[in-house]
Parts: C-alpha cells; structure tokens; sequence
C-alpha cells in the first residue's frame, strides 16, 4: 500500500491503482481540497501546508493499517501535499478498495477522519486580505 | 546536557525551526517545554495544546531525555 507526503500535485489514479486488485469490487477515493472560504467564512486565496514527515507517514500508516483491518478487510492508500497550495488543489488524497463498498465507504471515512486528529501536518489560510493564520482541526466534542 | 528542538508552525515561528536547548540530566520532555516557554513567552498560552514527540515518536511530557535527543513541539495538526 502506498503512503506519500509530497510537493507534488497528487495523483489519484497512482493511488487507486495501489489498492486495486481483482478481489475489490468497490474503490471509494476522497480527495480533499482547497476551498474559497476559510476560518470564519472570510476568502482564501490559498493554503500552505507543512508537516513533521517522518513521524506523520509512521501515523498515517497507523491510520491506514486500522482502517484496513477495522471494517472488515480494505487495502488503504494515502497521500497529502505540502507546500503552497491554489483555490480547488487537492491536499489530501484517500484510496480504498475492497470486495465491497459499504466496508470502503467505512474505510475511507476513518481513514481520512483519523488522518485530521492524529497526523502532524499543520495548514495556514491565507487570506485575500493580506493576512494569514494557521489552521487547526476542528476537535471533536466529548 | 544538549538536545535538538523540532519546531513546527506557530510554534516555529516563535522559536524558529530548529534549535538546540541545554537542559539538565535526568531532565524530561516537558521540562525541556517548560526551558523553552520560559526562553519565548508567548509559548506560555499555548501551553495545553502542545504535542511532544521524542526522536520521531509521540511522548508525555514525563517521557526521560538523553542526551542528543530530538523534541518535537507540535500545536494543533491541521492536516486535511
């Protein structure tokens, strides 16, 4: 399975192609993206993303490997991007096969879920204003 | 003894990327925390929210430093 931290722009097809074999009848791919509005609705202009790269790709193979395993049995790829990213670039790719979609569906949910509370990558908005803040994920209330 | 501070985001940009941090044997990670707030101030109220890793691995603050140590200083992730 693949998990990747890159500059690069991401390449579903490579991940798709990672976790597809001919006993998955479903594939499910997330990709998340760089949208106009950022914290308190105010217009973005574009995303920079950093992250500690050693220890997030340890964790997004954690995440990966629950994933696979947590719904019934997935193959799970993962990908983000770092660096300066423009409005409607993708961030974060998510790949899931399996014999089934519900348990993609499932997998892929977590995966993704999981990646935003435990993998250390940080984003700063970057706003038209001309200001810029960094971003933490939302915590999910007890 | 002499460890290597990891910095990233708004942390970073108040202790810069990387640094090296004297502290004393037997030290652990939060004291090591508790060194540099008291070097940058402005760490102080962002205390609760910080994330420690050891040589590449999530710790407690009561997690035993040795000398040559990597402490990273993680806020909020907000990867996604």
């Amino acid at each position: 399975m693949k998990y990747e931290i890159t500059r690069e722009q991401l390449q579903l097809d490579e991940l798709i192609a990672a976790v597809q074999t001919d006993a998955c009848g479903a594939v499910v791919a997330f990709l998340g993206v760089v949208r106009e509005l950022g914290d308190g609705d105010q217009p973005v202009d574009g995303l920079s993303y950093e992250a500690y790269p050693e220890l997030a790709l340890t964790e997004m193979r954690a995440v990966g490997a629950e994933a696979s395993s947590k719904f019934g049995e997935a193959r799970v790829a993962i990908a983000h991007r770092i660096g300066d990213l423009r409005l409607g670039e993708a961030s974060v790719a998510v790949a899931v096969a399996a014999p089934h979609r519900g348990v993609a569906f499932d997998a892929c949910e977590y995966a993704i879920d999981e990646l935003k509370r435990r993998v250390p990558i940080w984003k700063k908005e970057h706003f038209l204003s001309g200001e810029a803040r960094w971003r933490p994920n939302a915590t999910p209330s007890a | 003894m002499r460890i290597q501070i990891l910095a990233f985001a708004g942390v970073r940009e108040i202790v810069g990327a990387e640094r090296t941090l004297e502290v004393s044997d037997g030290d652990t990670a939060g004291r090591a925390w508790d060194e540099l707030a008291r070097k940058f101030p402005r760490l102080v109220e962002i205390e609760g929210s910080i994330r420690l890793a050891r040589n590449g691995a999530f710790v407690d603050r009561d997690a035993a430093l040795r000398d040559g140590d990597i402490l990273a200083i993680m806020p909020p992730f907000g990867g996604g």
